[in-house]
């Protein structure tokens, strides 16, 4: 894979910079996450950390399946600060 | 640094200063993206004016650049904001935020520089003390030798000093916060509301934070989120910037504040166990004054004056009854 790949499309990260954190001494998607912002958008990094895991299990010599993924948060898609307030009236 | 006590003025002050600098001071090439975008505190009754009115005397007589502004030259600082109800506010434009991850960063890497181990992925489990002597402190990585310990393990400092009978009164306070999708940049300054009591800032990165605690709830360590938080939070935060209400939700989160009796933190040695220095209980404050904190945890280890004086802050105040009362404390 090519090191100019975008691998978070959220945050606009690349490869070669996941392999830069790696190479630091993050070795865990949790130190990648805070370092980089990498799988903190929208999306919560559905597209990336599946390629993060990989390029540690690389790394680290661990199993895919070793690989922690970062915790996934409410809500599960985005939903607007009015909407959350749009019943108010109907109770 | 709008506090209503020379202390935490001081203590904020110095900490700011130590912020602008602290890739300098530590000699470290990190960026903290330390935002100094002010914060803007509206008061809503006479008597919330009056504080702040008080609260801004104080802090003129330390240097501290807070002023007062009209409902008007609020919406010029901050223009998504509703000012309906609103008598004034107090702005101090050179409050900010930083990212609390790049300003560890560089302590991590400076003090690996003077030769300190870090241990990560190592959870301590205890401290274990010798005829009142602490000795030993206790992690799943194996033990340590040591005669001085620093508890600073925020809300769960009270659990850790329990291990060597030593009883500290914190408690933690569950705080939730949520972020929203990234936008142009529209809000330089935090705006914190003691009247509906939450925080809204955007960050660099264009996402708006916002956040409110649970002072309600029993004591726990619980750290998951509620969905109550998210209708709660967009009601109150609409009412203050209604220009708010077309952002995305994408993420939401919670934690703990490490709470004590006054809202101020404990720190210095702590009666029963020689060589325990307590620094807990930032009631949410630990941040903001971190640093100088660190430097006069250091200096009292060492036996040197304080920078800053902190006696006020000793373990014992609590059973004295000498509570150290902030008037200006979220």
């Amino acid at each position: 894979m090519s090191d100019d790949i975008i691998v978070c499309r959220c945050e606009d990260i690349k490869l070669s910079e996941i392999r830069g954190h790696i190479e630091q001494g993050a070795h865990t998607t949790e130190e990648i996450k805070r370092r980089c912002r990498c799988g903190m958008g929208p999306c919560q990094g559905r597209t990336c950390m599946p390629i993060v895991a990989q390029e540690l299990s690389k790394a680290t010599g661990k199993s895919v399946g070793e690989i922690q993924l970062p915790t996934f948060r409410q809500p599960t898609a985005a939903i607007k600060l009015g909407a959350l307030t749009g019943g108010d009236g109907d109770d | 640094m709008q506090w209503g006590t020379e202390t935490n003025c001081l203590l904020s002050r110095e900490s700011t200063h130590m912020l602008e600098n602290l890739a300098e001071l530590l000699e470290v090439d990190v960026d903290i993206e330390l935002h100094q975008g002010g914060y803007l505190m509206p008061a809503y009754t006479e008597k919330m004016a009056g504080q702040f009115k008080k609260n801004l005397e104080l802090q003129n007589t330390l240097d501290i650049p807070a002023r007062w502004v009209t409902p008007q030259e609020a919406k010029e600082i901050v223009p998504l904001l509703n000012t309906d109800g609103m008598i004034g506010a107090t702005f101090c434009a050179k409050d900010g935020h930083c990212n609390p991850f790049k300003a560890t960063e560089a302590y991590a890497r400076a003090a690996r520089r003077l030769g300190v181990e870090i241990r990560t992925y190592t959870e301590v489990t205890g401290l274990y003390a010798e005829c009142c002597n602490i000795r030993k402190v206790k992690t799943t990585t194996g033990d340590i030798s040591t005669s001085h310990v620093v508890m600073a393990a925020g809300g769960y400092s009270k659990p850790l000093c329990r291990t060597v009978g030593v009883e500290i009164p914190l408690y933690p306070e569950r705080h939730e916060i949520l972020v929203t999708e990234p936008v142009d940049p529209v809000q330089e300054a935090m705006v914190m509301s003691f009247h509906h009591n939450l925080y809204c800032q955007q960050s660099p990165h264009g996402s708006f934070i916002m956040g409110i605690g649970h002072p309600d709830l029993p004591e726990s360590f619980d750290t998951r989120s509620s969905w109550e938080f998210l209708q709660e939070m967009a009601r109150r935060v609409l009412k203050v910037l209604p220009g708010l209400a077309g952002l995305n939700v994408i993420r939401q989160w919670a934690g703990l504040y490490d709470m004590s009796p006054d809202r101020q933190p404990i720190l210095g040695p702590v009666g029963g166990v020689d060589g325990l220095h307590i620094a807990a209980g930032f009631s949410g404050h630990g941040f903001m004054i971190s640093p100088v904190v660190g430097r006069i945890v250091a200096e009292k280890l060492l036996g040197l004056p304080t920078v800053l004086p902190v006696d006020m802050f000793d373990a014992g105040r609590f059973q004295r009854g000498e509570l150290f009362i902030e008037p200006s404390v979220v």
